[in-house]
């Protein structure tokens, strides 16, 4: 049974029209088709939060989500964030505060942290631990990456200098 | 794991909705925010032919106050139940069980509704509905029908809802005044499903409780009140032996699991814990508003 469908989406401001088929996952059609591989796939079914990308602007699962559902959406990956000549603050952040090892969970990690301190307050570090909690890290033993979340949170948030 | 393969509709409507789930029976499931039903397909335990998604049916997304309560449209996301300030102001143990619901990037796509009908024994948002005696109003092909919360949870992720049904709303009755709220989850890791949770909701006149509301999760085929502990509490002082007893007793009326996560035993113990604490957090509100 194959079930196609036209979708229209925008991903880091790039527009895209692509057949999908129904059963085709947001993650992999960002991998498979667009080749944004930043985007890795872990455990498939809404446990680690690697596929975490953001979907007008929210993070959302992209394991947890069809493609086809993605018409007329707007997604960010990680890619959209920076790439290594330009890094966006808060992958500097990770940078500066070691906040990776392998790497693997990173791109999750930015994106959830990236909704996070837009829209949440994050006044302690108890506040990012609970929202990075449906991230998992096995590597770094989180301490690292709650610091450049938090680094992050203070350059991001600091008043521009007049 | 990937998802089988299906028949993917975008509804519209309510009607188009109704109208597949009429033509489709139980090949056909609703789509919501896919957050329990996408696993089930990767691990094969849904089979659905068609899949029939909601998301694009705008008037099914909203949080009204109304002057019988509150209504909460059933594709209304986690996050919006947690960041409304309706939601606050109105019925804010809803609030404080939505920041419980899983992590943030499930809240974003995960819906009330849509936990409603899944009915995950230990999820919060069942335990609230009940707790709170809110009544589902249900679409079908011979048009709407109300049930209240009682006798919506049939089973083990099983409602009263049929194949050709749609949960479209759910209201939840005014806020008491004076009424002080409790909601106590323990869980392995923040976001997890709670190996026990428990909600409570009173109010005391001249020193007595009056009204006593418990209800709790985690810990029985459904979400379940504690009735028997409920009882126990009316017209008694709120002191901590009769909050003892109020424990034992919903502890003692609880069903629970025995699996990987803990014994039954173990989640007995936690329901008589966590009910005390849960009163004791009532009781303080109720006596500061």
């Amino acid at each position: 049974m194959s079930d196609k469908h036209t979708i229209k989406v925008r991903v880091n401001g790039i527009a895209y029209e692509r057949d999908v088929e129904s059963r085709l996952l947001l993650g992999d059609f960002l991998r498979e088709n667009l080749n944004l591989t930043g985007t890795h796939f872990g455990c498939e079914h809404g446990v680690c939060g690697a596929c975490t990308v953001l979907l007008n602007g929210q993070s959302i699962r992209s394991c947890l989500m069809f493609a086809v559902q993605a018409d007329g959406c707007e997604i960010t990956t990680v890619e959209g964030l920076g790439d290594p000549d330009h890094m966006h603050p808060l992958q500097q952040s990770f940078w500066d505060n070691h906040g990776l090892q392998c790497g693997f969970c990173t791109a999750g990690m930015l994106m959830t942290a990236f909704d996070l301190i837009r829209n949440y307050s994050l006044e302690t570090e108890d506040d990012i631990r609970l929202g990075l909690s449906g991230n998992i890290c096995r590597c770094t033993g989180y301490q690292n990456i709650v610091t450049a979340v938090r680094e992050a949170v203070k350059t991001l948030r600091a008043k521009p200098i007049a | 794991m990937k998802p089988p393969a299906f028949k993917y509709v975008a509804a519209r409507t309510v009607d188009e909705a109704l109208g597949v789930l009429s033509s489709e029976g139980d090949r056909a499931k609703i789509l919501a925010g896919g957050q329990s039903l996408t696993p089930m397909l990767n691990f094969r335990l849904a089979h659905p032919e068609v899949l029939v998604d909601i998301n694009r049916i705008k008037e099914l997304e909203f949080v009204a106050e109304r002057n019988d309560g509150l209504a909460i449209g059933c594709l209304s996301r986690h996050r919006t139940i947690e960041t409304s300030s309706s939601i606050r102001k109105q019925c804010p143990i809803l609030s404080a069980a939505a920041e419980q619901v899983a992590h943030v990037a499930i809240r974003t796509r995960g819906t009330f509704g849509g936990s409603l009908a899944h009915a995950d024994p230990a999820a919060e948002f069942p335990v609230i509905a009940l707790l709170l005696d809110a009544t589902m109003s249900i679409r079908g092909p011979k048009g709407t029908r109300s049930l209240p919360a009682r006798d919506f949870f049939v089973n083990l992720f099983s409602t009263a809802l049929q194949p050709d049904e749609l949960l479209v709303d759910v209201r939840i009755p005014p806020w008491t005044p004076g009424r002080g709220w409790g909601f106590r989850e323990l869980s392995r890791r923040p976001g997890d499903f709670a190996i026990a949770l428990v909600a409570a909701a009173v109010t005391l006149e001249r020193g007595k409780f009056k009204e006593v509301r418990i209800a709790m999760g985690g810990v029985g085929p459904t979400a379940m009140r504690a009735s028997k502990a409920e009882q126990l509490l009316k017209g008694q002082a709120p002191e901590e032996e009769a909050l003892q007893a109020a424990g034992q007793t919903a502890g003692e009326a609880s069903d629970p699991p025995d699996d990987i996560h803990g014994s039954a035993e173990y989640r007995r113990h936690v329901v008589e814990v966590l009910t005390r604490r849960a009163l004791k957090d009532a009781i303080e509100r109720a006596a500061a508003s």
